[in-house]
């Protein structure tokens, strides 16, 4: 029964969590934002009290249910570890490991070393939520998007407007990369040995870990009852059931019951304690798994949503249409950061690069850094659309407080990230003699004003007045330059009020 | 049975079965169908009776004369006529300055073979531009009962008044043609002698005129003579009824005039019922929705209805070129069926997205292409008139179909236009404007087009 409330809860929240990360449309957030911002380290960087002593006090109560049911990674390592118990003969493939208690307080030291050293960059990498964000924004989310547009291909025909095409692109090569290489790990650890990563490299778990010990109640093994038959041992992901001398290593139990469930003789029951006791029975073999079916099927899948994103790119260029150069970034000091962040050190000193806000971002302005010092923390660009003065999107998901909340439009519109500089011998009313002033018409502050070029008096390029420019990029966005536009937007370290 | 019987009962059957349905499919279209019967008939202010459709005699088929010419085709003139009055038809409407100064002419060899009594002729004081002397109006004047061969003109207008020139404005205007040098007074002298029967004006543009010559009509009737105007003449059609100032800051909406003519019991004559010929060519929504409520009648038919509708319009004015519209128009108006105030209501929200949402007079030919800064311009155009023709144009976020227009029209955006090639990308630099042979005003559409999106993207809930 509370394995089953414990997959239940599980599910439920691995899903919805993934579909935050997934859903473009913004329409799942509305509902459960809140599931990104009751993770641990999001809350602690956010320093959401509230979050943390209820965390706290959840994992005092009843052992780290935290992992094995809110965070995503861990829920992914268990689906992961139940697939590759379903292979034959493989059901019961744990054996109780030692706490291997260098690595794992070794690694704790080593990230809240990181983190105080302001090197959050490096140490979100084994951070468990934004390691997961990683995983599905980079490797998952083209997939749903192909899914996606392959849909909207099919809707199309049929005249639907049920599902609408979205842009996959890669956002940062290095983010991908980092993604895939987490993943591989995550899923050979699984693989091979369920929860090791949770018990020896991930943080979060560490932590609860140190409080799961003193939790009031705890799978308990009644010396009574136990026939010995090890099986809980053995089915244990965790890996923490010293069958030999009946003992549970509660720092390490993800409070998943499946010992409970699987032991034959009721030996093992989880309640209100404070002491040791053990047990264990035996097990049975296991059934046939449809995986190569399945494999198939997902790999037609994706082939066929390939062929239908290549075929929907085709269709979009008409005959006629000019060719347009790619726009290349301009000569950004300063990459600019969300509305909301305060300042760029506040927002990099917060941030644990989840992944959550770029995937967010309606307009593709948000992706993350390449830089080393920023490594997958996002930044602004500006080449494929702009920072809508209405949408405050991105500090709504944000769960650790490195984008602050912008209550309105109206608030948004009062601050400065940056402040568009004109490159003149770039615009073309200079370059190509025609007159343009594009981004005079889409300033939404109205802070570009056409003067005339200083060589031709009938023509007028840009002039920023930086008190009321926001920075929102509006002017780069639609300036008709290429490769780099006329006008280009430089951040501002700290975010000033209009 | 024998397999042969079987399928011939089957076979009969299934006719049977399909005939229902066709008919079946058809009581709205059959109810309305109505027995050909004669021309609705009104009252002028002396009591004579008017055809409520009245022919426009400005567009004559033409044809080619041994000169290569291009000239007004006498003989199927006569046909049109003989077919009009045979079919209730007693209006004609023209001018000295319709059919370029031949209309007068071909419309009287055409009615000459009628009795007098058996139709009434409306001509016009056309002293517009150039010479507004007396002499001048009085040559223009007497020359029309020359052109139309008849010794008594039924109704008698002064052309277009409310227009400016040049530099002359409105009122100023009016005062020269008709009251300064006299003509009005002398009109109205011809009037009291019986050569004119009716005297009226017709009115383009600026109300203040409207509103003085009306003043003028009070004056009179309060000294107790005989009422100035006895009809006038006025653009009116269900766009111009309540939208004709938001289609032009010029126009004046038709309900207004209507109205201040219709409490002063002054018979009304309409112009443009069609709005030149467009709301016979209307947006495919819109012309779904009429066909929906009527598939058996013509887009056309609406318009006339429309103003046939209100008791105080005299008489419906259309210029029929061609036979096919005759006959439409006069299955439209013999007898002609008032519309319901529910058709009313539709034909006026038709009317609205018309004004609001016009379609871009794209073919699409791309002469304007490539656009040197990448807009996709026929793809603009296309996509937006696709939207305003499947009604997914909607800019009131209380209006319960905005939700689903607005998810449509951005979803159908990002399916048909890459992001740098949609409207906001247009800098507005003209280049395309010389190569579009409609003579599209590409930058101004754009940012009308834009402006629309963009008011769809400010509102940030989910699609």
């Amino acid at each position: 029964m509370l394995r089953t409330i414990r997959i239940v809860a599980a599910v439920l929240f691995f899903t919805l969590i993934t579909l935050l990360f997934l859903d473009f449309t913004g329409a799942v957030h509305t509902w459960f934002g809140w599931m990104a911002k009751i993770q641990l380290l999001p809350a602690v960087l956010a320093l959401n009290v509230a979050v943390i002593a209820g965390l706290a006090v959840l994992t005092l109560l009843f052992g780290r249910v935290y992992c094995s049911v809110i965070c995503p990674l861990g829920v992914f390592q268990d689906i992961v570890s139940w697939l590759s118990g379903r292979r034959k003969g493989k059901k019961n493939h744990f054996t109780y490991k030692k706490e291997m208690k260098w690595l794992r307080y070794g690694m704790l030291v080593l990230f809240i070393l990181l983190l105080v050293a302001g090197l959050n960059a490096i140490a979100t990498l084994i951070a468990p939520y934004s390691a997961y964000g990683r995983i599905v924004t980079s490797l998952f989310a083209p997939v749903y998007g192909w899914c996606n547009n392959l849909l909207a291909a099919i809707a199309a025909h049929f005249g639907s407007y049920a599902f609408y095409p979205t842009e996959v692109w890669l956002k940062s090569l290095p983010v991908l990369l980092v993604a895939l290489a987490t993943l591989i790990v995550i899923v050979v650890l699984a693989w091979r040995g369920g929860r090791t990563w949770c018990n020896t490299v991930c943080p979060v778990g560490t932590t609860l870990g140190l409080l799961s010990r003193f939790a009031l109640f705890r799978p308990v093994i009644d010396t009574d009852k136990c026939v010995n038959c090890s099986l809980c041992g053995k089915r244990c992901k965790a890996s923490c059931i010293d069958t030999k001398n009946h003992a549970i290593d509660y720092s390490r139990c993800v409070a998943c019951f499946d010992c409970i469930e699987n032991c034959s003789s009721h030996a093992i029951s989880y309640r209100l304690v404070r002491g040791k006791k053990g047990s264990a029975p035996t097990g049975k073999e296991t059934e046939r798994s449809h995986d190569a079916q399945r494999r198939a099927f997902l790999a037609g899948t994706a082939l066929l949503a390939g062929a239908a994103t290549v075929e929907a790119k085709k269709k979009k260029l008409a005959e006629g249409v000019a060719a347009l150069q790619e726009k290349t970034l301009p000569p950004r000091e300063v990459t600019p950061v969300p509305a909301g962040a305060v300042s760029r050190k506040h927002f990099y000193q917060h941030c644990t690069a989840c992944q959550l806000c770029v995937s967010e971002c309606p307009n593709d302005v948000l992706r993350p850094s390449a830089r080393l010092a920023t490594l997958m923390q996002p930044e602004m660009h500006f080449d494929k659309g702009f920072c809508r003065v209405e949408c405050t999107r991105c500090s709504e998901v944000c769960p650790t407080g490195a984008i602050r909340l912008v209550e309105s439009a109206a608030d948004k519109s009062a601050i400065q990230i940056g402040h568009a500089v004109v490159i003149p011998e770039n615009c073309v009313a200079s370059r190509d003699g025609v007159s343009c002033g594009n981004c005079a018409r889409h300033c939404p502050v109205g802070a570009i004003t056409m003067v005339p070029a200083p060589d031709n008096d009938t023509l007028r390029v840009p002039a920023v007045n930086p008190e009321q420019c926001i920075g929102c990029g509006a002017c780069e966005y639609h300036c008709p330059a290429r490769p780099v536009s006329a006008i280009y937007v430089e951040g501002h370290d700290v975010h000033k009020e209009r | 049975m024998e397999r042969r019987d079987f399928f011939k009962l089957f076979g009969a059957g299934a006719a049977t079965a399909a005939v229902a349905a066709c008919t079946g499919k058809k009581p709205e279209a059959a109810g309305r169908k109505k027995e050909p019967g004669s021309m609705t008939l009104r009252k002028s202010a002396l009591g004579d009776d008017v055809s409520l459709l009245g022919y426009g005699c400005m567009r004559w088929p033409t044809t080619t004369d041994d000169q290569g010419q291009t000239v007004i085709d006498q003989e199927q003139v006569n046909e049109l006529v003989d077919y009009a009055i045979e079919h209730g038809i007693t209006y004609f409407d023209t001018a000295p300055v319709y059919g370029q100064g031949a209309s007068e002419r071909v419309t009287g060899i055409a009615l000459k073979r009628h009795p007098r009594s058996a139709f009434t002729i409306a001509t016009k004081l056309s002293n517009q531009r150039g010479d507004w002397s007396k002499e001048a109006a009085l040559k223009m004047y007497r020359n029309s009962f020359e052109q139309l061969q008849v010794d008594y003109l039924d109704y008698y207008l002064l052309h277009s008044v409310g227009g400016s020139s040049g530099e002359t404005g409105s009122m100023e205007v009016l005062q020269k043609r008709f009251f300064d040098n006299g003509v009005l007074d002398f009109l109205l002298k011809e009037r009291e002698a019986g050569r004119i029967r009716h005297l009226g004006f017709s009115f383009h543009g600026d109300q203040q005129v409207f509103d003085y010559l009306l003043q003028r009509h009070d004056e009179a009737v309060a000294a107790g003579q005989r009422p100035l105007w006895d009809f006038v003449q006025i653009q009116m059609n269900y766009v111009d009824w309540k939208m004709a100032q938001v289609r032009s800051q010029r126009e004046v909406n038709a309900e207004y005039l209507y109205h201040e003519l219709e409490r002063r019991g002054i018979g009304v004559v309409i112009m443009e019922p069609l709005l030149g010929g467009r709301l016979a060519n209307l947006p495919q929504h819109a012309a779904d929705q009429l066909l929906q409520r009527d598939p058996g009648s013509s887009l056309a038919s609406w318009a006339f209805r429309f103003c046939g509708t209100f008791p105080g319009v005299l008489c419906v004015l259309s210029g029929m070129t061609y036979k096919e519209h005759l006959e439409d128009n006069l299955k439209t108006f013999c007898p002609l069926d008032p519309l319901t105030e529910e058709d009313i209501a539709l034909l006026e929200k038709i009317a609205e997205d018309y004004v609001n949402h016009p379609v871009v007079p794209c073919t699409d030919c791309k002469y304007c292409m490539p656009c040197p800064y990448g807009v996709d311009i026929p793809g603009v155009f296309a996509h937006y008139n696709k939207c305003v023709n499947e009604a997914l144009i909607e800019e009131d976020r209380q209006d319960p179909g905005y939700r689903k227009a607005r998810r449509a029209y951005l979803v159908s955006l990002g399916r048909n236009l890459d992001k740098l090639r949609q409207a906001d990308h247009c800098i507005g630099c003209g280049q395309c404007l010389d190569a579009c042979p409609q003579r599209i005003r590409i930058p101004g559409q754009m940012r009308r087009i834009e402006a629309y999106t963009e008011n769809l993207l400010r509102d940030t809930s989910p699609l």
